[in-house]
């Protein structure tokens, strides 16, 4: 896949750029590395980090550097769906560590790691804001919340058609 | 019921979108504000009311906008910090979601009292759903006039953006904040300078929560002086609580700092009370950064006094037998929770966030987890807590930021309250592996200090 953003997303990235002060477009990186990690499969290569590197007008180290600080930011290859599972204290209370388990053992990967068919991701994360509607995670744009083995199975299930569909 | 005025509208129908708002009186703060007061009479206002910062830090608002300096022919900025990751915390994000012009409306004055043109939202990146409702109701006050050139005919402009992070919990402190908004790594700065002096892109910035800029709207509404009078003392207004843990009710509640902590938790309008008829065990009141306080000494001071829902009476007794009011992230937890257990998933949380630019948070933060870890495994040795108590002691006060401290604390008031409790860890951990240390002593009547 050649990393080259499409018209549109290069009307994106100037609206962005626009946001700030002449000469500032630095501070585009964040929001520019999170439409190219949704663009360029779930995750940044060193190829996209060096284009958006030459978007900006920036050094390739000034992207890797903010790239491997923020947890949002794949630096390796993911699945197509990742379940970030949170594991902080109030959703661990509610089971967040059932959940985990429940998830590995269904598809047969730790955290950290990829099903085979590149479908899954698993990895935990930190509180998201959520702790109220536990235990909880994201997937995507969006939060699943009070989680239970039954929605797992639901998710898992409807990932898998999306997938079919999509292919 | 008590008084809202922050969360009153949150569930009419409609009211995320601009019609619905402004028919429930929405825009007219702003109204009010930009035809008829000056930006110095808004801060004045401000000032009156007494607000303290909702971010976690309590500082006087309008003292805060006060110091904003004001170099001629340099733009100055707004930065609403929208950041919120301190575990337990959730409620800025149910502003956002559910009544996003109050935040917006919020912005429009308090950006015209400080002189910022253009304002940033910077939102956590794993909000990303509510970056599109912000848009969309910044999208709809521009439409209709409140942003943009010449709002209102004032001569006033002011644009509004939405700037996502990426998962840095580090990035809700103010200056890792306005590093990460220009596209660095979120490492705090040293201060002096402060924002207010050299913030964002070295202009005079200041840094508020959403909370905290979401209240400037009923200020406006009903009068600084007014909105002093609800409350009590120096905690004036209303606090979002985000009520979490073994509790019946989970949720976001609006209070107005007079009712008390049992209230709170047993009340039906608030919390419910411990869920399955368990009893309670302790309580982190303000987020996962202020001290754990077991339930005797939650529900009454140390001077067998009533703990009220306020700055003051939560931090009755300091450090040594109180709390902090803090983001206002009420962690609740029963009988059947390990202390042990919990704190480790904190000490693990500050690990995993410290930026790593000071020693001692850096490596502080990294050896309490490894050591929960192993009390965790059962392979815990009683010289362990000391150990633990050591390095938290020589984080706090000892770095750039307050993340240290925030490491620290949790742990310090888990051993302080819950020492016998770290002690059976220990001293049983073939049966701290299949059973909690239980409620234990921890909800008895203290003897009263005087
Ligand atoms: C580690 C750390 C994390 C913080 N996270 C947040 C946050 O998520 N949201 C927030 O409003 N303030 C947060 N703060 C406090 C901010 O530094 C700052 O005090 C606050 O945004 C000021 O706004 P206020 O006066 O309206 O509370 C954090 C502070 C520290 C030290
Ligand atoms: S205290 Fe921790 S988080 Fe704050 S600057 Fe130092 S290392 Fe970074
Ligand atoms: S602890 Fe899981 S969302 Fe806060």
């Amino acid at each position: 896949m050649a990393v080259q953003f499409s018209q549109e997303k290069m009307n994106k990235v100037q609206e962005i750029i626009a946001r700030y002060p002449e000469g500032k477009q630095k501070s585009a990186l964040l929001p520019v590395l999170h439409l190219a990690q949704e663009e360029f499969g779930g995750w940044l290569s060193v190829e996209t980090m060096d284009y958006v590197a030459s978007l900006l007008n920036l050094l390739p180290i000034e992207v890797y550097e903010v790239a491997t600080f923020y947890t949002m930011y794949n630096t390796k290859p993911v699945g197509k769906y990742v379940f970030e599972v949170c594991q902080t204290g109030p959703c661990m209370i509610e089971g967040s560590h059932e959940i985990i388990d429940y998830i590995k053992e269904k598809l047969g990967i730790g955290v950290g790691e990829t099903t085979q068919d590149g479908l899954f991701t698993l990895k935990t994360v930190e509180c998201l804001g959520a702790c109220g509607y536990a235990p909880m995670m994201q997937l995507g744009k969006h939060y699943k919340e009070h989680l239970t083995k039954e929605k797992i199975d639901a998710i898992i299930e409807e990932c898998r058609k999306n997938a079919t569909i999509n292919n | 019921m008590g008084v809202k005025l922050l969360l009153e509208k949150a569930h009419v129908e409609g009211i995320r979108t601009y019609e619905v708002y402004r028919r429930e009186g929405g825009y007219r703060a702003a109204e009010k504000a930009l035809k008829t007061m000056s930006p110095d009479d808004v801060v004045e206002e401000v000032k009156k009311s007494g607000l303290r910062g909702r971010g976690g830090a309590g500082f006087p608002t309008g003292l805060k906008w006060s110091f904003l300096a004001k170099p001629e022919g340099i733009p100055r900025h707004l930065v609403c910090n929208a950041d919120e990751s301190e575990p337990g915390t959730f409620k800025d994000r149910y502003l956002m979601e559910y009544i996003p012009h109050l935040l917006i409306e919020g912005l429009i004055i308090s950006s015209y009292a400080l002189g910022s043109n253009n304002t940033y939202i910077y939102i956590r990146g794993e909000y990303a759903w509510i970056v599109d409702i912000l848009e969309q109701a910044i999208q709809e006050a521009k439409n209709n006039g409140w942003l943009g050139k010449n709002i209102l005919s004032t001569g006033f402009d002011c644009e509004i953006y939405v700037q996502r992070g990426a998962g840095a919990y580090i990035c809700g402190e103010e200056t890792a904040l306005l590093e990460s908004l220009e596209g660095k790594r979120g490492n705090p700065r040293i201060k002096p300078p402060f924002p207010a002096v050299q913030g964002l892109w070295n202009r005079p910035t200041v840094v508020n929560n959403v909370e905290t800029l979401s209240a400037v709207v009923p200020i406006i509404n009903i009068t600084g002086e007014e909105y002093a009078k609800i409350g009590v003392g120096r905690s004036t207004g209303t606090k979002l609580i985000s009520a979490c843990g073994n509790i019946n009710k989970p949720g976001v509640y609006e209070i107005d700092m007079t009712i008390s902590v049992e209230e709170f938790i047993y009340s039906d309008e608030w919390c419910g009370g411990i869920k399955n008829g368990k009893r309670l065990k302790a309580c982190i009141p303000g987020g996962s950064s202020v001290p754990i306080l077991p339930a005797n000494l939650l529900l009454k001071t140390a001077k067998g006094e009533t703990r009220y829902m306020n700055y003051e009476s939560l931090n009755d007794g300091g450090f040594v037998s109180g709390s902090m009011m803090g983001s206002g992230g009420f962690i609740v937890l029963d009988e059947d929770q390990c202390i042990v257990k919990h704190t480790a998933t904190l000490a693990h949380f500050y690990r995993h966030e410290s930026c790593g630019q000071c020693s001692p948070c850096r490596e502080g933060t990294s050896w309490m987890d490894k050591i929960f870890q192993r009390l965790e495994s059962g392979k815990g040795k009683m010289s362990d807590i000391d150990l633990l108590w050591h390095i938290q002691f020589n984080i706090d006060g000892n770095t750039i930021c307050p993340l240290g401290d925030a490491a620290a604390w949790p742990v310090a008031a888990a051993i302080r309250h819950f020492r016998d409790e770290f002690e059976w860890h220990i001293t049983h951990a073939e049966e701290a592996q299949k059973r909690n240390y239980g409620l234990a002593h921890y909800a008895d009547p203290l003897p009263i200090v005087q």
